[in-house]
């Protein structure tokens, strides 16, 4: 069993990434920025009600972890969850429906922003209630093992969800069966107001000491790092250890929620990670060091904007639900 | 004096035992401490004691005897300087059974409770939408059934345990998908003894033993069966699953209308539910009222071992998350059982179990016997009464109900639970909007007393409503007071 570790900042040892690698970041992060700005914006409109957390900030968690995922991996979160579609390939079109609550979102308008799911993709959720994911995510990994599928679960959760005492219930679990899951603590300091340092004792990431399960502290501002750390977490966890703990440090450049003044922080605080942390800054830093044409930039900034703007006519233009479908959906019908 | 030694009590429940081995003989030198026989208790073979020193004069109840009802004096134990002649010539002496008796088992002795199948049954009817229409309140006739076909096929005498086993162990064998998961259900052979012998026919892997921690394993089953698994969770009672409240009701109830039909649940929730006997009011408690209340969840209570039976396989077949309340009590009793495999009680049919034309009484779970026997004693005082088992709580069959009331004017609800929100209150209300100009008397609930549940067993007694208060109430309705 590998002691619980923190890994190097920026560790350098691996190869240079492919500029089509860094492209693919560039592009995949870009989009959960541009389409989170645009539901801030319909928001705003009031054309998107109730509850609407943004991922600005922390796209390269979902979308470094994402690039070392397989087809048969399945991925649940809570209700920060627009980022996790998009990178497991949901459409845009069908996510931002669902927030405008109408009939052609991926839950026909019914769950909106925190509860949408996808077979076809194994996503599996969008939890509203904080810790209940984890759960979820665990029983997922339960399901690979019996199905003998070799999948694994992705379970993300939030630092505040890690303080939930059915997490700790699902740690135990998880390590006492050796249940394929991967826990992924996004930590963006703050659950809502309240930060981490006056939540949490201890590290998050060693939470998982006692019970043997590896943890590992890792940049969650960086997509590279967040890769490798999720590669050498999958290899352990496919070699049929078990669980593997990864808290990514990461940061939300906006409130809780749309309704958050953030107060809770300074000006500066928010202005120091936008401008020396940013996640898709570095990136695109890195391609143009790497020679990458400004066009080639500029095409996947053009194309990204089309396809969050064609979501954001197509999510209100598609019809509300009929009447009657407030009656449907209670239960699989019975005869 | 020479000291009795009595058939001891070994959990809440036990009334009776079997002496199944004396590991001291006549004679014998006894310490206190040393253990002196076997008891066989329908969960368990327990060691018993002896508390005094003596020796052991004489064996009142010889091994092998079933059935030996508590503090029945087992053997006799004479101090220093008394002798086997100082025994009182009182105490009988029970002779080990024939070997056709011990064959028999402790079954032979019990009575199997007739539930009464002579009622003749609503035909039922196939509705499209019938769940939605439910949901906005309308009266359905049940679905069809016709049970008395599955009694007449053939039947055995099961007692409830055994008959949820052997639910669990058919559909487990029908179809892979099905595990168990609850605290002690593998290798403990279940808290209650109800997954006995299912470790040995399906393994670890699908009979599987959970730490202490409800919330966590619930949650897990529910992404389980998300993913496309039906989990069978056992709740050691279902006290416990308040702990796992969140999941059964925001995961696994909500999902299916929160994906938009895109996702659904198949999970069944089950252990036993209510008060068992001097287990005070942590653990005393019916849920019926708290998981009727919500959308998206089906809740169904058996009483005979053949609703436990055909209402278990119809849960596990269920596509929808399915709350299961069985009874410690009735775990023991035993009942007819129809032997088809195919015998799957449709969820939302209610039985009459006696049918009677002065007044319904509706009932669930234990309740539905003490209403029989409630029955039995009003028609000696000349009153006939209906005795409708409900078998689902969600959805209610309203439909069977209002025929009844239709036909008696009078209602009388029977539950463990307390009144207020009860599932009483739930059939007054049916009543009153659906056969307000039928009733010839006020609606009445006999419920729990509105406490928590006393540990004294006289007021136990008292918080639980019994057979008297069901006869008393009819007696009310019928204006015969």
């Amino acid at each position: 069993m590998a002691a619980p570790k923190k890994s190097k900042k920026n560790d350098k040892s691996n190869d240079l990434p492919s500029i089509d690698e860094l492209k693919k970041f560039y592009y995949d992060m870009l989009l959960i920025r541009r389409f989170e700005e645009k539901s801030g914006q319909l928001y705003g409109m009031g054309l998107i009600g109730g509850f609407c957390h943004l991922y600005i900030g922390q796209e390269a968690v979902v979308t470094g972890i994402t690039a070392v995922q397989n087809p048969q991996d399945s991925v649940v979160t809570s209700y920060r969850d627009h980022a996790h579609m998009l990178a497991c390939g949901m459409d845009p079109k069908g996510i931002m429906a669902e927030l405008t609550g109408r009939s052609d979102g991926y839950s026909r308008g019914k769950g909106g922003s925190m509860h949408m799911f996808s077979r076809d993709k194994n996503f599996f959720g969008g939890h509203g209630i904080v810790g209940a994911g984890t759960a979820i995510g665990t029983g997922l990994g339960f399901a690979h093992k019996y199905k003998e599928d070799g999948g694994v679960s992705m379970a993300y959760m939030g630092d505040g969800a890690s303080n939930q005492g059915q997490v700790a219930e699902c740690y135990n679990m998880a390590a006492l069966w050796k249940l394929p899951v991967l826990f992924v603590i996004e930590n963006n300091q703050y659950g809502m107001g309240t930060s981490v340092s006056r939540s949490s004792a201890g590290q998050l990431y060693r939470r998982g000491e006692g019970y043997g399960i590896p943890g590992e502290q890792v940049d969650g501002m960086d997509v590279l790092a967040v890769k490798d750390a999720a590669s050498k977490a999958l290899d352990y966890i496919r070699s049929g250890n078990g669980p593997y703990i990864l808290e990514m440090m990461t940061y939300r450049y906006r409130g809780h929620s749309m309704s958050d003044p953030a107060k809770y922080r300074t000006k500066e605080e928010v202005a120091s990670m936008k401008n020396d942390r940013d996640p898709i800054t570095h990136v695109k830093n890195m391609l143009q060091e790497r020679g990458v044409d400004e066009k080639v930039i500029k095409d996947m900034d053009k194309e990204i904007k089309n396809i969050v703007n064609e979501a954001a006519i197509f999510a209100q233009e598609s019809p509300e639900l009929a009447e009657h479908e407030l009656w449907t959906d209670i239960l699989v019908e019975s005869a | 004096m020479p000291t009795q030694i009595l058939m001891p009590a070994l959990s809440p429940t036990m009334t009776e035992g079997n002496l199944a081995k004396w590991l001291k003989s006549e004679g014998d030198l006894v310490e206190a401490g040393d253990v002196i026989a076997e008891i066989e208790t329908d969960k368990a073979t327990m060691e018993v004691e002896a508390v005094d020193e003596g020796v052991l004069g004489k064996i009142l109840v010889a091994e092998g005897t079933q059935g030996v009802a508590v503090n029945t004096p087992i053997a006799v134990l004479l101090e220093d300087g008394e002798s086997v002649d100082d025994i009182d010539g009182g105490a009988a002496v029970i002779p080990a059974p024939s070997n056709d008796d011990a064959q028999k088992g402790s079954d032979a002795d019990d009575i199997v409770i007739s539930s009464g199948n002579k009622a003749v049954q609503p035909t039922g009817a196939y509705v499209e939408n019938r769940d939605i229409l439910y949901a906005q309140g309308e009266v359905i006739e049940p679905p069809p059934f016709d049970e008395a076909e599955f009694f007449a096929k053939g039947t055995i005498d099961q007692s409830v345990r055994e008959a949820l086993r052997d639910a669990m162990a058919e559909e487990m064998r029908k179809d892979d998908r099905v595990y168990l998961m609850g605290e002690e259900v593998a290798e403990y052979q279940g808290a209650y003894k109800v997954s006995q012998g299912l470790l040995d026919e399906f393994g670890a892997k699908r009979i599987i033993d959970t730490p202490i921690t409800e919330h966590g394993f619930t949650g897990m089953a529910v992404g389980s069966a998300m993913s496309g698994l039906r989990p069978i969770v056992e709740y050691m009672t279902w006290n416990f699953a308040m702990q796992a409240m969140d999941h059964i009701i925001n995961s696994a109830a909500k999902t299916l209308y929160m994906a938009g039909g895109k996702l659904g649940c198949p999970i069944v929730f089950r252990g036993a539910n209510g008060a068992a006997s001097r287990v005070a009011a942590q653990h005393s408690q019916c849920y019926a009222s708290w998981y009727a209340h919500v959308p998206g969840l089906k809740v169904v209570s058996p009483w005979s071992a053949a609703d436990a039976k055909g209402l278990l396989k119809s849960a596990i077949r269920d596509p929808n998350p399915v709350v299961f309340l069985e009874n410690e009590i009735l775990y023991g009793q035993s009942f007819e059982v129809p032997t088809d495999e195919d015998y799957i009680i449709p969820i939302g049919r209610a039985k009459i179990e006696r049918s009677g034309s002065d007044v319904t009484i509706v009932a669930f779970s234990i309740m539905v016997g003490k209403s029989l026997a409630a029955a039995e004693e009003l028609s000696k005082q000349g009153i006939d009464a209906e005795v409708i088992n409900l078998r689902t709580i969600r959805p209610i069959d309203r439909w069977t109900i209002l025929e009844s009331v239709k036909k008696t004017n009078r209602i009388v609800s029977v539950e463990e639970g307390w009144a207020f929100s009860g599932i009483g209150s739930e059939i007054a209300a049916i009543c009153g909007e659906h056969a307000f100009d039928y009733l010839d008397a006020p609606v009445t609930r006999v419920c729990g007393a509105d406490v928590p549940m006393p540990y004294a067993a006289n007021l136990e007694t008292l918080a639980l409503p019994q057979s008297e208060d069901i006869v008393e109430a009819a007696r009310k309705v019928c204006y015969v007071d």
